[in-house]
């Protein structure tokens, strides 16, 4: 350091620290505009959010006039729509038949996924790519027989067309549990089986519980897809209106004509509701199910 | 086509990324074990895939009521789609254009909403959340909550618009030349999962070769260009894929939403439409069989379309995807 003069000194010190000030305010004027835009996207996602809720709290006159703001608040549009229409009916429906495909789903793909990523025998990759390749058949494919199927069988209208299908494997949960079944160690179930664990046990016992996550994922997936459903209830419910879910319902809505149109808001906010409520306590499963597969439901 | 590669691009940091695991020393399982547990995938691809692909597709060559036998008809039914049903090509014209501006615009959207949650320090779990949010809404309350929003007699979205200084806003749902970018701005808002796949690419990118680039003086845009773009072109590749498939077969929010507005002119009728209409509302389970194969060939040749370009632009970091 003994080559610069004090002055020289001083003047290199300034000149880091202004260097070192003109960072961190470029820094700071980079972390400005990033929030911004993410503030201003944000803003965009939420919006339709925040404008039906507004909405669902608005008289009908005031609905209907492009007033942003309701004045006054009727909340008793919430009580309302439970007597203006069969709400209560349509949301046990709903959650009825939503609850009993989750079941099915998960009961029936744990085990064709364990045995697909656990075990090896002859044919596992041709099993496996057939499975992959019926996840991308188009449904309108399989429709209409699988239609005159349940109509032989007097299925059509009730909730059995729409359940029982769950209880037969979903490709995709089998995918989705395959690909986290692998990632387990092997270890653990050699050590297992030379303990004398019988295959069954060894699944249900310690490759289950190991796969709580994956399970849950699935589970989450079968219940919002069957939740947000509208093409299968519209094929199989709609000619009895006891038998309709949210989604029919909710779009037979202004066909009821005693039925004020901003109505529809309320209903629809109730209608996001659980899936919203679901979502906050189980972001992180849900993230990971979709990182893990690339889809959704 | 081999859908495994197609699944394989996946992000996937940790697990799953052979598909085939390597040949190990034998422990025996019982056989029955294997077929039980496969059991309830056998009988329903048995009952709910094969059976019906095998029927419809003779189907597909015959008139059927579902009351009376079908009828064999050889190949009128296609020959009806091509040259006797304005509303086939209708609804073909409609969802060729609708795939052609959506699916490119979702991709585009989901990266830059994903790039842009990579760049904050504090604050990224909100707004992921935030941005995730939109696509857990139900297709069909969602679309309620859109054609009312969007209404132009009491919707607030044009109010806004105007109050920006748009003199006179589109009608949106209830114009014909509108409605279509109606359903596409529903789309875009529920972009939350394939923007999560993104992510999850983006963040896959190895940190050194930003620090290789911004030592070699590269700005901002070329760094994304050259370093972050080629690095989830896999992912591109995948949503493109999956775009295309999903788009043919795009019913729901079009249903709902020309229901709500008396799509009179049927902008929104799109092949799905023709397909449910053909088989549900006039019971021609033949014609609607054939149409459904239809839509079977057109997504498999875009697929291998897809799949042919793939050598050209993705880019895969480990090799091939072919081994």
């Amino acid at each position: 350091m003994s080559t610069y003069t004090p002055e020289q000194r001083e003047y290199i010190r300034l000149q880091s620290r202004q260097a070192k000030r003109k960072k961190r305010w470029h820094d700071f004027l980079l972390m400005v505009a990033n929030h911004s835009v993410l503030i201003a996207l944000s803003a965009i996602f939420i919006l339709p959010l925040f404008l039906v809720l507004v909405i669902s709290v608005m008289g009908h006159g005031q609905a209907e006039t492009r007033s942003l703001w309701p004045h006054p608040f009727i909340w008793h549009n919430y009580v309302e729509v439970f007597t203006a229409v069969p709400f209560l009916r349509w949301t046990m429906n709903s959650l009825f038949v939503s609850l009993m495909t989750t079941i099915g789903t998960v009961v029936s793909s744990v085990p064709p996924a364990y045995v697909l990523s656990r075990l090896r025998w002859k044919g596992r990759g041709v099993t496996f790519i057939i499975i992959l390749s019926t996840m991308m058949l188009p449904g309108q494919v399989t429709m209409i027989p699988v239609y005159i199927i349940f109509s032989k069988l007097h299925w059509i209208p009730s909730f059995l067309p729409l359940i029982v299908p769950s209880f037969f494997s979903s490709a995709f949960s089998i995918f989705l549990l395959r690909q986290f079944f692998v990632s387990i160690p092997d270890e653990i179930s050699d050590a297992a089986r030379i303990d004398g664990c019988s295959e069954f046990k060894l699944m249900m016992r310690i490759i289950v519980p190991l796969a709580k996550p994956a399970i849950s994922a699935i589970g989450l997936f079968a219940f919002l897809g069957s939740w947000n459903d509208f093409f299968g209830p519209l094929l199989y419910l709609v000619e009895n209106e006891k038998l309709w879910t949210l989604g029919i319902g909710l779009n037979a809505f202004q066909g009821i004509h005693h039925v004020q149109k901003n109505m529809m808001m309320t209903a629809s906010v109730l209608f996001m509701l659980p899936v919203i409520i679901i979502f906050f306590f189980s972001q992180k499963v849900f993230i990971e199910g979709v990182t893990l597969t690339g889809v959704k439901g | 086509m081999s859908i495994a590669s197609v699944m394989s691009i996946l992000p996937s940091r940790k697990r799953g990324k052979d598909l085939v695991a390597p040949p190990r020393k034998k422990l025996k399982t019982p056989k029955i074990f294997i077929f039980l547990c496969l059991s309830p995938w056998l009988i329903g691809i048995l009952m709910f895939t094969l059976y019906p692909m095998v029927t419809s597709f003779y189907q597909s060559f015959t008139k059927f009521n579902l009351i009376d036998a079908p009828k064999w008809v050889g190949l009128a039914n296609f020959h009806r789609m091509f040259f006797e049903d304005p509303d086939f090509w209708k609804a073909l014209r409609n969802t060729i254009w609708i795939s052609a501006i959506s699916i490119p615009l979702r991709i585009a959207f989901a990266i830059f909403s994903a790039w842009m949650l990579t760049k904050p320090k504090r604050g990224k779990n909100v707004y992921r959340t935030i941005f995730f949010l939109p696509s857990m809404v139900p297709a069909v309350a969602a679309t309620m909550v859109f054609t009312y929003i969007f209404n132009p007699a009491y919707g607030p979205i044009n109010r806004f618009l105007e109050m920006l200084g748009i003199k006179e806003p589109p009608f949106w749902f209830l114009d014909p030349k509108w409605s279509k970018w109606g359903l596409i701005l529903l789309g875009l808002w529920g972009i939350g999962d394939t923007m999560i796949i993104f992510l999850a690419g983006l963040l896959d990118v190895p940190r050194t070769l930003y620090e290789a680039a911004s030592l070699e003086g590269a700005s901002a845009w070329q760094s994304f260009r050259y370093v972050t773009f080629p690095m989830i072109t896999p992912v591109i590749f995948f949503s493109g894929v999956t775009g295309v498939i999903g788009s043919f077969q795009y019913f729901t929010e079009a249903y709902v939403a020309s229901g709500q507005v008396n799509d009179y002119s049927h902008s929104m009728y799109f092949y799905a439409t023709h397909i449910y209409f053909s088989a549900f509302r006039a019971y021609e389970m033949g014609y609607a069989s054939a149409l459904a194969w239809v839509l079977l060939v057109i997504t498999l040749v875009c697929t291998l379309i897809i799949l042919r370009t793939q050598k050209r632009w993705v880019h895969y970091p480990n090799g091939s995807l072919f081994k």
